[in-house]
């Protein structure tokens, strides 16, 4: 072929949908691509098929009632939710917690932090081609989690534990010995995940500079968590603006170099040996005490405002509280990370090839649950 | 820095600013909103971050809250908006943050309030042919019959 017919060849700009119906969106996300050839030319996103109201069902429940909904909004960490929104809530009802609830409650988000770490990197391999192995692996390792909380609080995925003013229950007797096991059976295989994955060269080939997060972009995107810190932004909540008992606890905050999707799974396998840090020193400190509730389960917070969040696994999850007197929130708007943090794929995958989306949004760790709410 | 010292400092410059005495927002008029929003962000305030945007319908008027933070000089701040009913409609602030694309879009669909200027105005949550703003307090369900099987 001489050089005058390959001129003439052109490929033809194309439109494909990838998705809602997609094993790697994560759910149901749709993206619509604009293709030269392989090469991604621009992508929009479409959500809103999982939108399930949950800012106008909480103007007509309790503020008790709404906290089952939260487990439904990040539902692999539906702790952290929970957390988030119970505290939300005492900070508008100025309410003080017992220390050992507190404790308890960083105890459980930590560990659920360490089960959604795990879906996100057995899915992320997943993705990248690492058929079923470490999917299984970190699928074992969670259930291990799961059985504890199933310990604790009676569920498997949405747990309902967290109260307005303390928890549902106390820690079961012989718990602390399971979670001691826990973490030393985790740390092993934390560096089994490491030994297996980290440093493969087919994991590298595919996940190495692509997708890269300037750190500017990042922030001014409002993207968070892991995310963020992948780009080289040292921020954590739980460090930055502490709260709970995290003032006390040692650990370090993990951050990536290039922003790229090898980063951001490196930063989520350093966050859980550090949450696995948290929980052992939380479970050494842990106070005695009452970590139930002894008020009613109506309340009525004077009419104000507040705005709280706290530092889910994907990121920052807020609360937007307005009461107006009454028993039932007169509005609430959920902050999610996960929306955010999907707004800004289009920027990454411009002029990258299809088979790097589902690297990128694997990478990503989005969460369609609340991003729709 | 505190909200006080924050609000003082946006005070000096934009005295129409004034501060939400309960909540400790500041509220500013919708005219000087990107005035005061490029002057927090490129000042030495540097509002990095756009956190949240958000609007709440008081029947008599819809409130918009903006959550700004800045990562590098870690302070916050909420600015709000009172839009009178009638004339719900706003500068956007997608040009200064880009997280103000998404955000502006729910409070669009959610609210019905336009953001002038916006690079896609559409509907996010909701399906792109749905009738009405969920979240305003006026808005009824559309109505859904179901019929008994006999």
């Amino acid at each position: 072929m001489n050089t005058s017919q390959t001129k003439d060849i052109c490929t033809e700009e194309f439109l494909i949908n990838m998705g809602p119906q997609h094993p790697s969106t994560h759910g149901v996300l749709s993206l619509e691509l604009k293709l030269d050839g392989e090469m991604i030319r621009d992508c929009t996103a479409h959500i809103g098929y999982l939108h399930r109201s949950m800012e106008k069902l909480a103007e007509n429940r309790t503020y008790t009632q709404f906290i089952p909904y939260t487990d439904r909004l990040d539902y692999v960490a539906s702790m952290n939710n929970n957390m988030g929104y119970v505290m939300a809530v005492e900070k508008l009802l100025n309410l003080e917690i017992s220390d050992r609830a507190k404790y308890i409650r960083v105890i459980a988000a930590e560990l659920n932090r360490i089960a959604s770490h795990l879906i996100a990197i057995g899915t992320f391999a997943q993705d990248l081609g690492a058929f079923a192995t470490p999917l299984f692996y970190c699928f074992r390792e969670r259930e291990k989690i799961i059985d504890i909380f199933d310990q604790i609080c009676g569920n498997r995925l949405t747990y309902n534990y967290m109260r307005i003013g303390g928890v549902q229950f106390d820690l079961p007797k012989g718990i602390d010995e399971k979670i001691k096991k826990f973490i030393k059976y985790m740390r092993s295989k934390v560096d089994d995940y490491d030994w297996l994955l980290t440093y493969n060269t087919i994991f590298l080939a595919r996940s190495k500079h692509i997708g890269l997060l300037p750190k500017d972009l990042a922030i001014n995107y409002s993207v968070s968590g892991p995310n963020l810190r992948a780009s080289g932004v040292k921020w954590d909540l739980r460090k930055d603006e502490p709260y709970l008992v995290y003032e006390k606890l040692e650990f370090d905050i993990p951050v990536g170099e290039n922003g790229d999707s090898w980063d951001r799974y490196k930063v989520r396998l350093e966050e859980i040996r550090q949450s696995l840090k948290i929980v052992e020193q939380a479970l050494g400190a842990l106070p005695e005490g009452d970590p139930t509730v002894k008020i009613g389960r109506i309340h009525k917070p004077s009419p104000s405002e507040i705005y709280l969040r706290t530092e889910n696994p994907r990121g920052e999850l807020g609360f937007f509280i307005i009461s107006d007197g009454s028993a039932y929130p007169y509005r609430l708007k959920i902050r999610s990370p996960s929306f955010s943090n999907l707004a800004v794929l289009p920027e990454l995958v411009k002029g990258l090839k299809i088979a790097d989306i589902v690297c990128i949004l694997g990478s990503l760790d989005i969460l369609m649950g609340e991003t729709d709410r | 820095m505190r909200t006080n010292e924050i609000f003082m400092a946006i005070k000096t410059d934009f005295p129409e600013a004034r501060q939400e005495e309960e909540t400790g927002a500041v509220i500013i008029p919708k005219e000087s909103l990107l005035k005061i929003t490029q002057y927090l962000k490129n000042h030495r305030l540097a509002f990095d971050n756009l956190h949240c945007i958000t609007a709440i319908d008081r029947a008599e008027r819809v409130e918009l809250a903006y959550t700004l933070y800045s990562i590098s000089e870690h302070h916050g701040i909420t600015l709000k908006i009172y839009l009178t009913a009638g004339e719900e409609n706003v500068a956007s602030l997608a040009e200064l943050w880009k997280s103000a694309n998404w955000l502006e879009r729910e409070v669009y669909d959610l609210f019905g309030v336009i953001f002038l200027n916006h690079p896609d105005l559409r509907r996010i949550l909701n399906p792109y042919d749905w009738k009405g703003h969920p979240l305003r307090k006026s808005y009824s369900h559309p109505e859904v019959s179901i019929k008994p099987r006999l």
